[in-house]
């Protein structure tokens, strides 16, 4: 091998960085996060299903949005036929009440800043009884 | 067009078995661990494999591509990254060169647009839509990197941030949510761009093999099936981490509910990582092994000697005549030295080397 002090180092250099994801989480535990949900005395059931929640719930969001500021309808109506008032605050936060026990547990964990705090006050988590 | 169509029937019928073997036959912990960790582990092993066997090859001549005049008397300016000198032009021009795609922005066109005239005239999109591909591409890795590390250290988000600036949502048509990532977009872009480069200009259509069509089909498809899986499908990226994150740490795990969709981003990405090493996208190693680019122009100033050149036995005229002397003077040959003058030079050669001997002798006694 012709130099191979050059290409040596090369190859670590190179091994070491590439490897990035395996020897940076080495010995560390990865927590699922576990978004808290509201107790069962305060709701049983969301706007929308679970997983489309999961998934796509800032859509729904930016419907409602839209829906409220641009068009003035505030009335949402669920697959099974519930009327909602669309609204962040007084419907979302109303269950969902603790930001950092449930919004902040995947966004964290996934690196999404979203943009809803930027106009909407972040709650104070409620006294639970 | 053969190639054409092979690598286009190939990427499809991976899409295919990733559909059919997840999709249809449920075969998540063959697709979503024993794949990506042989994939991974081809990739690491093959690329060294590869490097070591250059390094093998040894390259005893001085061969770089010069595009500038080399260093030669004091008042001729030399030109130092394109002819380079010295080790440190050497280090400047690879740095250009791995950056900025040098060799590429001096990419030409032969044309004959003036009448019968053969003319060079330069031809930028290569570089342009390599750049856009390459710098786009190391941005998605970079994003990527948010599925693999637990906290996602600070650059990460800034990057995440930064490569999302460009806020813009339809939120009715359900388009622009999750945050629109301009590096996937560009990347896309490039490798289209590359794509079509590739077809419609004739002459690098006609020396195109299916080696160089499946890395672009291959890529296309990776970009098409992460962007539908983020922006369409919406795939569930928290269990999409928390298996990127058990493939990390070497404690598997298959979550339920993940989409299809994802399996097929993910083995097309394992049949990248696999195919790598094999195929001309080791430039990325190759491009740093460029005896070409990597070499400092110094043959006028450095004598290289072929290490492996055959030690050739010579016996010059010199050489020849020494043996020879008395016999050709009898014959009346001409020599270069006459009896007297080679007779003169061998005692000079052996006298003073009595009186040293002696002072090295004085000196001991001393």
């Amino acid at each position: 091998m012709y130099d191979s002090g050059k290409i040596i180092t090369g190859l670590v250099i190179f091994l070491a960085i590439f490897t990035y994801p395996l020897w940076s989480n080495m010995g560390k535990a990865a927590p699922v996060p576990k978004p808290e949900l509201p107790p069962k005395s305060v709701a049983t059931q969301c706007v929308a299903d679970t997983n489309y929640m999961r998934t796509s719930h800032m859509t729904l969001l930016n419907v409602w949005r839209d829906d409220v500021v641009r068009m003035g309808d505030r009335v949402y109506v669920s697959a099974n036929g519930k009327a909602y008032n669309m609204s962040l605050t007084n419907t979302c936060l109303e269950c969902h009440s603790d930001k950092v026990k449930f919004c902040d547990q995947c966004h964290n964990y996934l690196a999404v800043a979203p943009f809803c705090w930027d106009c909407h006050q972040v709650p104070k988590p409620k006294e639970k009884e | 067009m053969i190639g054409f169509l092979f690598s286009l029937v190939a990427v499809l019928v991976l899409v295919g078995i990733a559909l059919v073997g997840v999709g249809g036959l449920g075969l998540k912990v063959l697709f979503g661990v024993i794949i990506p960790y042989a994939a991974v582990l081809t990739f690491f092993a093959g690329l060294v494999y590869r490097v070591v066997d250059w390094a093998r090859s040894p390259v005893p001549f001085r061969i770089p591509t010069t595009c500038g005049q080399e260093k030669s008397l004091a008042w001729i300016k030399p030109n130092k990254i394109d002819n380079p000198c010295s080790t440190g032009a050497v280090v400047l021009r690879m740095i250009f060169e791995v950056l900025t795609f040098r060799s590429l922005f001096r990419n030409m066109k032969l044309d004959y647009r003036e009448g019968p005239k053969i003319r060079y005239s330069s031809e930028k999109f290569l570089w342009l839509f390599a750049l856009m591909f390459h710098y786009a591409f190391l941005v998605v890795i970079l994003r990527h990197l948010r599925f693999f590390t637990e906290p996602i250290a600070l650059w990460q988000q800034t990057l995440e941030h930064l490569d999302g600036f460009m806020e813009f949502n339809l939120a009715s048509y359900a388009i622009g949510l999750p945050t629109i990532q301009l590096s996937g977009l560009v990347l896309l872009g490039g490798v289209t761009l590359l794509l079509v480069r590739r077809i419609i200009v004739p002459g690098v259509r006609y020396i195109s093999l299916a080696a160089d069509w499946f890395p672009l089909f291959l890529i296309t498809f990776i970009c098409l099936t992460g962007i539908l899986a983020r922006y369409v499908v919406r795939i569930d990226v928290v269990k999409v981490k928390e298996m990127a994150m058990g493939l990390a740490t070497f404690h598997p795990v298959v979550p339920d509910g993940i989409s299809v969709w994802f399996y097929i981003h993910l083995f097309l990405v394992c049949v990248l990582f696999a195919y790598f090493p094999f195929s001309k996208l080791m430039h990325m190693g190759g491009v740093f092994l460029s005896p070409t680019r990597n070499l400092v122009n110094n043959s006028r100033a450095v004598r290289h000697v072929n290490p492996w050149s055959y030690p050739v036995k010579t016996h010059s005229y010199q050489e020849y005549e020494d043996d020879f002397r008395e016999e050709m003077v009898e014959a009346g040959l001409p020599v270069d030295k006459s009896l007297e003058e080679a007779a003169a030079e061998k005692a000079a050669k052996e006298a003073p080397a009595a009186p040293e001997t002696q002072e090295t002798e004085e000196k001991r006694e001393d």
